[in-house]
């Protein structure tokens, strides 16, 4: 059986070679035949991958312990869903895992457009290819999970090998986000290869106009929100496993998902000025150039063991090829853009500071000085001893430092961007829009100072939230009391028909305000407090308004794990809130260490406790806790900017569809009939879309 | 060109306001690595840097006394003295042979005072006698997870 996976994959390469070469063939030959079967041999690559998953996954559910990767990952006890993750627990798998992720993508790009863009669409099957060679090649040869156990018999001869029993799932992983934590993170990094392919094969084809920016627009905010997601569910899951009390430290894996995440970020914003202006040509393209490369990247950091500390992953052979491949696409990209650099000149120049287009720019400057930030400081060690000898890295508060008042900013842009004019706005319009927001900002956080809230950067943030929070009602009331006054229906009907008229827009909205929520939740950690102490039983600790009052010891033991247990009693104002259980095991097999946390979470605070340990002097037990004011305040914002994003993916219900030729729908849209005039009151100049 | 030239001339104060935070958060975070051979060749006003050096702790070396701990490094036949002083109780992974990183200073008498102590169970993803004869050593972590988990760290928030 193993040989149908490995074969399956095999068959993989050589369709993706094949949907390489004849790609290239057919766009020089013109032959649309050439081009077909490339096309059809880019999309038989998602079926081969398939296979290839499946048998390894059926590896998994069987028990198959010959093969090194289910040996490694799972043992007979591993619940079925574990053993259904455990797919991607290490190297081979979740690189095979990654290739199959990238397969669907490309399967979906080539079949939705097989009728569409003709002449755009081979270099966009070339190019997808392209991306499925590498990661092909490193499954098939260099990282293979289909690799049996051998042994070697009196004779010295090799024979396959079976284990009785695997060594299991890394109990750290065993965790219910493991379950969709890495697949959602992958959707993102994968997912940015679609615009890649979709910029690189409008360059290469000197595709006319913005056409493939309206294709992929439903495509990066797609992999965007995957990213997003992903890397709060990395964060919940840090926060919740870990047990240091924080969600967020700055370390390279953490940095690797963000960078991308930033650049897909500046991408998503000045999008908006190529359509609507036809500016930053040269930039979107890069933008997305290097989108695509710190996904590549990221992929990598976390495999190569290039960043090394304690944490580190193992160094193993991979390192070279991903960083070869970088220099592949850096060059190919460099070639596409020098030749066709005359193609992408601007149209339009910027005409004032306060308009919308300069809010982009000063967006797009920051976040791309944010994405930088981050880079240096994650490749510090590396590049530090590159050039001086000497080892250095960089921790939390340069990453603070930096970023903080970069995010502030981005927080002050998110409000007043969407309400600025393209090309000038004027002073009255500045007033009209921004004195109320502004004023509503000022006084809350006047209020909050009053009440002794002195920390600097939370009150900045303070303020802001709720000048953006006021400026995004305050579009949302505008537009929707002149639906409400024409049809005569109510303010909430007419919000919602103002929002499906231009998703896009109102969509964006309300990941804006998701935004905001997570804002307002990290800057809450300024107000982190925690207390570690040794406890006896009938000691208290008191932390914020909470005492705790240990009440038992005891050690839950089972064949699985040791472990100790402290029975804690959580009072406030004395009276009895909870129970809560913090626990300490050590897994008999592995000898893996984990941290059971108790987490207590308020929309206000959440109080977090750990067992700590024993002391070393005393012998006595350790007991940490935590209070964190409004952490919940970041998933919540997280679920508010997926429900926006997938308000500003659905087609619009009129209006918008008219203003683009048929031929143009991107994917998803539907061919809804035109009920309403193509002009509305509601949609003006200073709109997403 | 007019409006061009002052969005250079604002973000040329974006990007030098953000220089100067970069070089303090910078100065005020920089850990210099060191393998401990190195630690005999280093000049003098290197040796009184913030420093992180890693090592395994020698069998049979951790001793607690006077609220301390005291253990040895040992890389490559070279070997340090560790003093830790820190609060926070060692990672369960800290013991014999564990692979230790250790951050502090360098002291006049060449031990070296630590202030945090992360570990790493050395044997923890060498192929145990149960399992695969040829497996991977390598930590079976998915990207996007936070590294931590690999060693008992003692100072998540760093």
């Amino acid at each position: 059986m193993d040989i149908f996976g490995s074969f399956a994959l095999l068959l993989a390469l050589g369709a993706a070679v094949y949907a390489f070469g004849a790609g290239i063939a057919g766009i020089v030959t013109r032959q649309p035949l050439l081009t077909k079967t490339a096309r059809n041999a880019g999309m038989t690559v998602f079926g081969l991958v398939t296979l290839a998953v499946a048998s390894l996954e059926y590896f998994f559910f069987t028990d198959n312990f010959s093969l090194a990767y289910v040996s490694a990952h799972s043992n007979h006890a591993l619940p079925g869903f574990y053993k259904f993750a455990a797919l991607w627990a290490g190297q081979e798998g979740s690189l095979l895992f990654w290739t199959w992720l990238l397969s669907i993508y490309a399967f979906w790009a080539l079949f939705l457009n097989r009728k569409k863009h003709p002449e755009l669409m081979p270099y966009v099957g070339v190019t997808l290819a392209g991306v499925q060679i590498f990661f092909l090649t490193l499954n098939n040869f260099v990282t293979n999970p289909f690799r049996v156990l051998g042994a070697a018999d009196a004779s010295g001869a090799m024979h396959v090998a079976r284990l009785s029993d695997g060594s299991g799932l890394n109990p750290l992983l065993q965790y219910y986000e493991m379950v969709i934590h890495p697949p959602i993170l992958y959707l993102g990094y994968t997912g940015f290869t679609v615009p890649f392919a979709f910029a690189m094969a409008a360059l290469l084809g000197r595709y006319p106009g913005e056409k493939w920016i309206h294709i992929t627009r439903r495509w990066t905010m797609v992999a965007w929100c995957f990213q997003t997601v992903g890397i709060l569910l990395g964060a919940h899951w840090a926060y919740a496993v870990l047990g240091w009390g924080g969600y967020w430290a700055w370390d390279p894996v953490e940095n690797a998902a963000l960078l991308p995440w930033i650049t897909g970020t500046a991408f998503l914003h000045s999008v908006m000025m190529q359509e609507k202006r036809g500016m930053m040509k040269v930039w979107n393209v890069w933008l997305v150039f290097v989108t695509f490369m710190l996904c590549i990247l990221g992929t990598s950091l976390t495999r190569t063991g290039v960043v090394s500390s304690v944490h580190a992953f193992a160094e193993s052979s991979i390192g070279g090829w991903f960083f070869t491949f970088l220099g592949i696409i850096l060059l190919v990209c460099l070639a596409a853009w020098f030749k066709n650099r005359d193609y992408l000149r601007s149209d339009n120049q910027l005409d004032s500071l306060v308009s919308r287009e300069s809010s982009f720019l000063f967006n797009n400057l920051i976040l791309l000085a944010a994405c930088f930030a981050v880079l240096w400081g994650t490749l510090f060690p590396v590049l530090s001893e590159a050039v001086t000898g000497a080892k250095i890295s960089v921790g939390p508060p340069f990453f603070n430092k930096v970023n903080v008042p970069i995010a502030l900013f981005l927080l002050f842009l998110t409000g007043v961007g969407p309400l600025l004019a393209w090309r000038k706005t004027s002073a009255d319009a500045l007033r009209r829009n921004f004195a109320w927001p502004l004023l509503g900002g000022v006084v809350a956080g006047a209020v909050a100072f009053a009440f002794g809230f002195r920390e600097f950067y939370p009150l900045i943030c303070l303020i802001l939230s709720v000048f953006v929070t006021l400026t995004i009602l305050a579009e949302f009331y505008r537009g929707a009391r002149v639906i409400a006054s024409r049809d005569s229906t109510n303010i909430l009907t007419a919000i919602g028909e103002l929002t499906m008229r231009n998703t896009r827009r109102y969509g964006g909205y309300v990941v804006h305000f998701g935004m905001v929520l997570i804002f307002i939740g990290i800057s809450g950690s300024a107000f982190n407090r925690d207390i570690q102490k040794e406890m006896n039983i009938g000691d208290t600790i008191s932390i914020g308004p909470y005492t705790i009052l240990c009440q038992n010891f005891d050690q839950p033991s089972t064949d699985v794990y040791t472990s100790d247990r402290a029975t804690l009693e959580v009072l406030r104002n004395n009276k009895s809130e909870m129970l809560l259980y913090p626990e300490h095991r050590v897994y008999l097999a592995s000898q893996v260490p984990e941290t059971e946390v108790a987490i207590e979470s308020t929309p206000l605070r959440d109080l977090y406790v750990v067992y700590a340990g024993r002391s070393p002097e005393t012998g006595r037990p350790v007991i940490h806790a935590y209070l964190n004011p409004l952490v919940k305040w970041i998933w919540f914002g997280g679920i508010v900017v997926v429900l926006g994003t997938g308000l500003a993916l659905f087609p619009n219900r009129s209006a918008a569809l008219v203003l683009r030729p048929a031929s143009e729908r991107a994917w998803g849209e539907s061919v809804a009939p035109q009920t309403a005039p193509a002009s509305s009151p509601i949609r003006r100049s200073e709109g997403h879309d | 060109m007019k409006a061009q030239k002052k969005f250079v001339i604002g973000s040329a104060i974006i990007v030098a306001t953000l220089l100067a935070l970069a070089y303090v958060g910078y100065t005020q975070s920089k850990t210099y690595y060191h393998t401990i051979s190195e630690l005999s060749t280093l000049s003098a006003p290197a040796l009184h840097q913030r420093m992180r050096v890693s090592g395994n702790v020698r069998t049979g070396s951790i001793e607690h006394r006077d609220g301390r701990v005291n253990f040895v490094l040992e890389e490559q036949g070279k070997a340090l003295p560790v003093s830790y002083v820190g609060t926070d109780p060692l990672p369960d992974t800290f013991r014999d042979g564990a692979q230790a990183l250790v951050e502090g200073r360098l002291q006049p008498d060449g031990g070296f005072v630590a202030e945090q102590v992360q570990a790493k169970c050395a044997s923890k993803y060498e192929a145990s006698p149960n399992s695969t004869p040829g497996a991977p050593t390598q930590p079976n972590q998915p990207p996007g997870q936070s590294m931590n988990e690999a060693s008992g760290s003692l100072s998540g928030k760093g």
